[in-house]
């Protein structure tokens, strides 16, 4: 049984995990067993009575009202036991425990960030304290998108203009992927994301550090932590370091350059049109390039944005 | 005083037979020639025709985007095609499968050839308004084609809200071609309803009904009523993209989740629009090829009705994690599993009538249990999907596209195919290559399987649907499954070489090559231009495989010349026996 789990279900790394789990096996099981009767029960019927000659003459069987009756009752008391028991674990699954950590979660085209209650955010990356419930508050900046955790067996859409919620409690640390699962366009593929499930100390020392966000480490010089503000907020999803080719136009050598605008015009890649690029993109879109870009405003703030320039700047 | 009222309420009419002639001089198709006679023809075969011949087209293009998707999914990172172009690829699949090739599949090809014949009249009820229906659906098409090439789209063939409002492309286009194929479906419903209740032979009464024309009495009622809806929904869309107006669009003051509600109120029972008359196929096909009556009649023809109004209740099961209530949730999974009763009831039914048969296994016997076990799969799968804890699991995963592929290629592919392979003699009056229909229904189904068994497998796993790059540990399932396609792909070019074959090459069909009792098979091998020479008179049902043929081959006798039988009649038509 465990080998099957194995091969057909991720591990089971939330307390609710094994109730799906049981379910799932019951189900289908018990689909098997009638396939496989039923199944036999036609190869038999196709061979016992296949045809010996042309002028076989059938028995006039129309109907027989207690067999019928008998095949509509079973199956509906079975599929009524799959409704209840299915029923059951969802409203486990949605009643959130009065304990539970809130964390805010930000889905938009194609990333994840998450807001803690100090003020600490990440981006991709969903720190939480294990053994104890996690609330994650949701919405969408833009598209609908979905919160998938395969180990935790729970899914919630992630809606623009409304919070959605979901709950979990892993027992134990390890690191789980979150895929984002309602279709969001170019890199909808590429939007996951990593729950890491800290030891309770562990969580708050890393909540300690992390406290107020977006302030820069103090020994790190501007263009590095550009850089790394840029894999965070994955603009490196859409923007290459390297010069290959991706949704938005590269890093590479762009600043300073003249760049032909989609209206025709051009403009010269300085402070300026980074920073309105960053927080107005569809002000100027470079020619050839789809106009799908998200603000930033409110979300980077003006230190963060030098930063981006610095590290953009050292990209010749 | 009984005997005085009876007979005043009786009127006997004289009836002869009418054998069917295994080889005609005059058929539907040399009786008027010329490309002119196909595009202005009223005849229900030949619209039947250009509709199999379109959506044959159809078919082959939504099945080579399938091929072009399977082959990107080789590797974990891009294979050949972009990112834009493969989400291009997957939405024009399903849009191209679904509004093009299965909605028209049985009803639209096989129902209009064959609906008229088994009533016993000359055409469906509005000729004309059958004729606009194809016209409709072609142009529809087009405009769908156009869209293709007029900027393509990549919203998946769901068209959600917010990001089918908001996205480049040729959106609106797409949507209009669809808005136009649906009034095609809507006017093809009304025409088969009217033409079911109106049209019917004289003693061809309800409870002689065959089962296909249940089927299709069904779907035409599911056509009607929620058709309308996705026109409706998709005008919003179109309003929405084109004057701004929020309905859907939070940025515009909309509500995306509304947008869902509207979509699934139709495109769930279109599911049914899809399975339905697929249902009646294998009824027919299984009494035939059993030379038994049907086990259960009235359960499988009311079983339909029960599916298509059960279907129009069960749309929020598409939305367990969209952020409906959880009371909603509740109800909704409980009336999905109500939906998947009258289902299993058929799938019984048809499995008792085999007890006791006669049974051929010709090859369209071979492609409905190609069906049965795909369709069971299917089904059952979709009880695991019904289970609201399971769902939250395995929505928008693989498992969701094995489930509907099992149902939608798996189930009316495999009807649709066995359909077409029982009527073709009548269709073509050609006998197509046995054993090479034989051999593709094996590949087809091997095929089939390899390809989507491993879906359900990494679907479980976590595997998300619509995902152009994937992570390394489902590679084996996709390569596997993108082999099996292949074989699959392969399957479907051989029937249509076979086929294809013998209308040039095959053998000359007799009338009626399988003994069927059913009345499409009591007339000329091909039928007459207007179907019966004769009024036919039906005093058995299609299924009575205990009664002699010749119960089976009766009109109204022309001018009482001698040779007829009499027929008591009641005046309003009911209760036939013979004398």
């Amino acid at each position: 049984m465990d080998a099957l789990n194995d091969l057909f279900l991720p591990p089971a790394k939330s307390t609710l995990a094994s109730q799906t789990d049981t379910l799932f096996w019951f189900v289908h099981l018990s689909s098997l067993a009638l396939t496989i009767g039923l199944i036999a029960v036609i190869v038999y019927f196709v061979y016992k009575y296949r045809r010996k000659s042309e002028d076989e003459v059938t028995p006039l069987i129309t109907h027989n009202n207690k067999l019928e009756v008998t095949w509509s009752v079973i199956p509906l008391i079975l599929v009524l036991i799959v409704f209840g028991w299915g029923y059951q674990v969802f409203m486990n699954q949605r009643v959130v425990p009065d304990d539970a950590y809130e964390v805010n979660v930000t889905a938009q085209k194609w990333i994840w960030q998450f807001q803690y209650e100090n003020g600490a955010r990440t981006t991709g990356e969903l720190h939480v304290p294990a053994g104890r419930p996690i609330k994650l508050v949701m919405s969408s900046n833009d598209v609908i998108h979905s919160f998938f955790v395969p180990d935790y067996r729970l899914k919630q859409d992630v809606v623009p203009g409304r919070y959605t919620e979901m709950w979990f409690n892993a027992p134990d640390p390890g690191e789980s992927i979150v895929y984002c699962t309602e279709y969001c366009g170019t890199d909808h593929s590429n939007m996951l994301a990593n729950i890491i499930v800290h030891e309770q100390d562990d969580f708050e020392n890393w909540l300690a550090e992390n406290a107020g966000g977006a302030s820069k480490p103090d020994d790190m010089p501007p263009a590095e932590w550009g850089k790394q503000i840029a894999q965070e907020y994955a603009c490196s999803t859409c923007h290459s370091a390297d010069g290959s080719q991706m949704v938005g136009p590269t890093w590479k050598g762009t600043f300073g350059s003249e760049e032909p605008l989609a209206d025709g015009s051009t403009v010269t890649v300085d402070e300026n049109y980074i920073r309105e690029s960053i927080l107005e993109p569809n002000a100027k879109v470079v020619e050839g390039y789809p106009a799908v870009m998200n603000t930033y405003q409110g979300q980077l703030n003006d230190e963060q944005i030098n930063a981006i320039i610095e590290y953009i700047k050292t990209l010749k | 005083m009984d005997t005085a009222e009876s007979s005043s309420t009786l009127n006997k009419i004289q009836v002869q037979r009418f054998k069917p002639d295994d080889n005609p001089d005059k058929h539907y198709l040399n009786e008027e020639t010329g490309l002119w006679s196909w595009l202005t023809t009223v005849d229900h075969k030949k619209i039947g025709i250009m509709y199999l011949a379109s959506i044959t087209f159809f078919f082959f293009i939504g099945g080579l985007m399938a091929l072009l998707v399977r082959t990107e999914l080789w590797t974990p990172a891009k294979t050949f095609i972009e990112a834009n172009t493969y989400n291009q690829l997957f939405t024009l699949h399903g849009a191209v499968m679904i509004f093009l090739f299965l909605v028209p599949s049985v009803p639209a090809a096989l129902g209009n050839f064959i609906l008229p014949l088994q009533l016993g009249a000359k055409d469906v009820a509005f000729p004309r308004l059958n004729l606009l229906s194809y016209y409709l659906y072609l142009a529809g098409s087009f405009i769908a084609v156009y869209a293709i090439f007029s900027g393509g789209i990549d919203t998946g063939w769901t068209f959600y809200t917010p990001y089918s409002s908001s996205t480049g492309g040729a959106v609106t286009t797409m949507t209009f071609g669809v808005f136009v194929i649906g009034f095609s479906s809507i006017l093809t419903g009304v025409n088969f309803i009217t033409t079911i209740h109106k049209m019917r032979a004289p003693g061809l009464t309800w409870d002689k009904l065959p089962l296909f024309c249940w089927g299709l009495y069904a779907t035409s009622i599911i056509q009607i009523l929620a058709t309308p809806v996705l026109a409706i929904t998709l005008a919003l869309v179109a309003m929405e993209r084109i004057l701004g107006i929020g309905i859907f669009d939070p940025a515009l003051g909309g509500d995306p989740v509304l947008y869902q509600h509207f979509f699934w109120f139709y495109s769930h029972p279109a599911v049914y629009i899809m399975i339905v008359p697929g249902f009646g196929v294998v009824s027919e096909i299984i009494s035939t090829f059993s030379k038994k009556h049907i086990f259960g009649y009235w359960a499988i023809a009311l079983s339909s009705l029960a599916i298509a109004f059960i279907g129009f209740l069960v749309w929020g099961h598409h939305m367990f994690v969209s952020g409906q209530a959880t009371l909603a949730s509740m109800v909704f999974s409980f009336l999905t599993f109500l939906v998947g009763i009258p289902t299993g009831i058929k799938m019984f039914n048809w499995t008792a009538t085999l007890y006791k048969g006669s049974i051929k296994l010709a090859s369209p016997l071979l492609y409905i249990f190609g069906f049965f076990f795909l369709f069971l799969v299917g089904g059952l799968t979709g009880i695991v999907l019904g289970s609201i804890a399971l769902d939250v699991h395995l929505h928008d995963t693989y498992y969701v596209v094995a489930h509907f592929h099992f149902v939608m290629v798996g189930g009316m592919v495999m009807a649709f195919l066995a359909g077409l392979h029982y009527w073709w003699p009548k269709i073509t009056g050609k006998m197509y290559n046995e054993t090479m229909a034989k051999i593709a229904c094996g590949i087809i189904f091997v095929g089939f399987n390899v390809t989507f068994l491993p879906q359900f497998v990494m679907g479980s796993q976590g595997m998300p649907r619509r995902y152009f790059n994937y992570i390394e540990q489902f590679q084996p399932f996709h390569q596997v499954s993108t082999i099996g396609s292949y074989i699959l792909g392969l399957g479907f070019l051989m029937v249509f070489y076979y086929l294809v074959k013998s209308i040039y090459r095959g053998k000359q069909a007799p009338a009626n090559p399988w003994g069927s009792r059913a009345l499409e098979w009591q007339i000329s091998a091909m039928p007459p231009l207007h179907n019966f020479h004769h009024t036919p008179v039906i005093i058995n049902g299609p299924y009575d495989y205990h009664k002699p043929m010749e119960e089976f081959q009766l009109g109204l006798a022309e001018s009482g010349n001698g040779h007829g039988h009499d027929v008591e009649v009641t005046k309003e038509g009911e209760d036939l026996s013979a004398e």
